[in-house]
């Protein structure tokens, strides 16, 4: 029985294969001239350039983190190459000015990054290792007065708007990885909806690691202005690659007075092979603010690839009334390592947070929930909800939760609840007995158990979502 | 329907099962009896196919074909269905999900058409009267919060909607008070055809007042010591088994 459920979990990545473009990749290694070069290539305003410089400086006087529950090799940050494009990027002026070979890369991976085959109504930010490569539906966003588009191209276009939230929500200095991308970062998507306008599609980004040996580290701005609403989803995928690769992207958001911003990732880098081999590392710093009164953020993830997975998209909740919420699933499974939770920080009064985990551990995965929830002296009657479950599938693999709780005023209420099942013997017996497979009882079994997470996804996110836990699984069942 | 010979079985390296024979044809319906720990259930988890258990003698002929080599969803393709004496709980699957993915694999092995979502729930709606369930059930996940009568009548209620050849009921009536058993005994009894067969697993007699045996089989460390019409409940009944027992003695 063990080594059936053990067979269903592994199955083999089908986003692995790798595009063959010839591509402007700089040496790796890091140093202020590389910081400096790459401002240079992207032809940056001098104050983007200091405030990279200054990032640099500030990564050099830190160090790497090593409270997480995670094993990984040492990180060579001198052996990453961190920048790398397709040759002869230039601004395209329309969709068929992209290279072909980009335009089928994306196909294989489902993105058609061509407008009128698009029928879902999903504005689509293609970022290829280093560089934003399009940007579908940017006209009928214009009339809105939305702005989309890569985030070198908002440098240029809408300096004043960058300059004002670029780093407001997590400072350069905020972390280690944060700061290493502040110094780095390539490209990424930007995003600005205007006071009172509601978003009329779902707009994503979708990112992609080609290149070998390079590190992947956008960028993402998102500011919903007064009133405004949007709802955002981030994909990813990478080749198979022997060698690890390192991801550290940041992503901020902004809520002003009665905004909303929904934000949804769907993370399915490559994760190494059954021994561990390869993967990507992912560190990444997701941060939202709710700066205005009775804002809103909302972080759904489903988290099922990379080899390391370090990670906490927080809310800020500043507002008064404002709402922070956070809905996870995450699966380990062979050799991955994940930990990963949110932290809800409450400062405005009357301010509620939910947070929902669900760590699925399959293989010799381990996995971590870590959160942290704090109430602030003068966020009175605030409110938090945590609801924890793990979920084991097999013997050796491993799940833990680190629920930080700090409240420092008497108005407030903090509820935690947590569980840990194991798919058993008898669950999937039972199943078999109705005439399901085992392969599909599993299915079944854990997308009830992460049937909460995935009723926030967009609808048919909801449904890639179901069927990415299946392919992660597969093999996996003990 | 089925014919079992010479059955071993043991778990965790104990045999349980040490030699059963038994007959059962379509039309019919036999109950099982015996004391705790006789093997009644063990029968039951074998002929469905439960991994815990392994046969180490003796075969099992479904419609002529060999069961014992067929894995258990196969088991409920060719129509053997068991109603379980503990439910299993699924959290977050909705009944109606998990009988549709149920009777979808049954129909598909068949050779035919899958059902919609629209025509499974006239369907399913149509046998939730069978047990008397309210429509609240098809979408309260699987088993989860439910009453020992409700997870009873829930088997009963898959039983209807997969329509097996062979029903297998495992103590259907322990944890029952006697409206509920009287629901689910009722629910059996209307899903009977000339076509189908049943084996009803249980300790007391009780329940055979409601599930009107064809035969009777008495089993007592892993064999059928006895086998007889329906008055033979009635005699355990009244005498408990421990007259079995003082027969075995005297015969043996």
């Amino acid at each position: 029985m063990s080594e059936t459920i053990e067979e269903l979990v592994s199955q083999e990545y089908k986003y692995g294969f790798t595009t063959n473009i010839e591509t402007d990749t700089i040496p790796p290694g890091l140093s202020e001239d590389v910081v400096r070069l790459i401002s240079k290539k992207k032809n940056e305003p001098e104050w983007l350039t200091d405030w990279r410089l200054k990032a640099y400086r500030t990564w050099l006087t830190m160090e790497e983190p090593r409270w997480p529950n995670l094993k990984y090799a040492k990180i060579d940050y001198q052996s990453v190459s961190y920048y790398s494009a397709p040759k002869e990027m230039k601004k395209f002026n329309s969709l068929d000015e992209i290279d072909p070979i980009l335009l089928e890369t994306y196909e294989k991976l489902g993105i058609s990054l061509t407008e009128q085959k698009r029928l879902s109504g999903v504005a689509v930010d293609a970022v290829f290792d280093s560089v934003s490569v399009a940007t579908t539906f940017k006209e009928t966003l214009k009339e809105k007065g939305i702005i989309f588009c890569s985030f070198s191209e908002a440098v240029h276009e809408h300096p004043e708007l960058v300059k004002k939230y670029l780093g407001s929500v997590v400072p350069s200095a905020d972390n280690y990885f944060a700061a290493l991308n502040s110094a780095v970062f390539s490209d990424g998507s930007f995003c600005y909806i205007p006071k009172g306008v509601r978003c009329p599609m779902e707009l994503s980004t979708y990112f992609r690691i080609n290149a070998s040996n390079t590190g992947q580290f956008e960028r993402t701005l998102i500011v919903a202005d007064e009133g405004a609403y949007v709802s955002y989803l981030e994909g990813c995928t990478a080749p198979m690659r022997d060698e690890h690769q390192l991801h550290a992207a940041v992503v901020e958001l902004v809520a002003m007075d009665n905004a909303e911003v929904k934000y949804s990732t769907v993370q399915n880098w490559y994760a190494g092979d059954k021994d561990g081999k390869g993967g990507i590392y992912n560190f990444v710093t997701k941060r939202g603010k709710c700066a205005g009164v009775n804002s809103k953020i909302s972080w759904t993830q489903v988290e099922t690839g990379s080899a390391i997975t370090w990670k906490y998209p927080s809310v800020i909740l500043q507002g008064d009334n404002s709402i922070g919420e956070f809905y996870s699933v995450a699966v380990v499974n062979n050799r991955q390592d994940a930990d990963t939770g949110t932290k809800m920080h409450h400062i405005g009064k009357n301010t509620r947070s939910t947070i929902v985990s669900k760590g699925i551990s399959a293989g010799r995965g381990n996995n971590t929930y870590r959160g942290l929830v704090s109430i602030g002296k003068n966020a009175t009657n605030s409110r938090n909800y945590t609801q924890c479950d793990s979920m084991l599938i097999g013997n050796k693999c491993s799940a833990n939760t680190f629920p930080y709780i700090e409240v420092r005023n008497s108005s407030s209420s903090v509820e935690h609840e947590a569980s840990t099942s194991k798919i058993g013997e008898d669950q999937i017996f039972y199943c078999k007995q109705r005439g399901i497979n085992t392969e599909n009882a599993i299915s079944m079994i854990i997308n009830g158990f992460a049937k909460e997470v995935f009723k926030n996804l967009p609808m048919e996110f909801a449904v890639e979502a179901q069927k990415l836990l299946g392919i992660s699984l597969e093999g996996s069942v003990g | 329907m089925i014919e079992i010979k010479n059955l071993h079985a043991n778990v965790n390296g104990k045999e349980i099962l040490r030699g059963i024979n038994l007959t059962v044809k379509a039309g019919e319906v036999h109950a099982i009896m015996g004391p705790n720990g006789s093997g009644k259930s063990t029968l039951a988890q074998v002929l469905s196919g439960h991994p815990a258990y392994e046969v180490t003698q003796g075969s099992v002929t479904f419609e002529g074909q060999d069961l014992l080599d067929m894995e258990p969803e196969v088991r409920a393709h060719a129509g053997v269905f068991l109603a379980f004496q503990y439910p299993v709980e699924i959290p977050g699957v909705s009944n109606s999900y998990f009988l549709k993915a149920g009777l979808n694999e049954i129909r598909k092995s068949r050779g035919e058409e899958e059902l919609d979502s629209m025509q499974f729930l006239k369907m399913l709606k149509e046998k939730m009267k069978i047990v008397e369930m309210d429509a609240s059930f098809i979408n309260r996940p699987v088993n989860e919060g439910f009453s020992g009568g409700e997870k009873k009548r829930n088997e009963i209620l898959q039983m209807a909607v997969l329509e097996p050849k062979l029903a297998i009921l495992d103590e259907t009536d322990s944890g029952l008070d006697i409206d509920a058993l009287k629901i689910v005994s009722a629910g059996v009894n209307k899903l009977k055809t000339p076509q189908n067969a049943t084996i009803v697993v249980t300790h007391y007699q009780r329940l055979l007042n409601y599930i009107v045996p064809d035969f009777v089989h008495v089993l007592v460390k892993g064999r059928i010591v006895k086998s007889g019409g329906k008055e033979l409940a009635m005699e355990l009944e009244a005498n408990g088994y421990d007259f079995i027992r003082e027969e075995m003695l005297q015969s043996a």
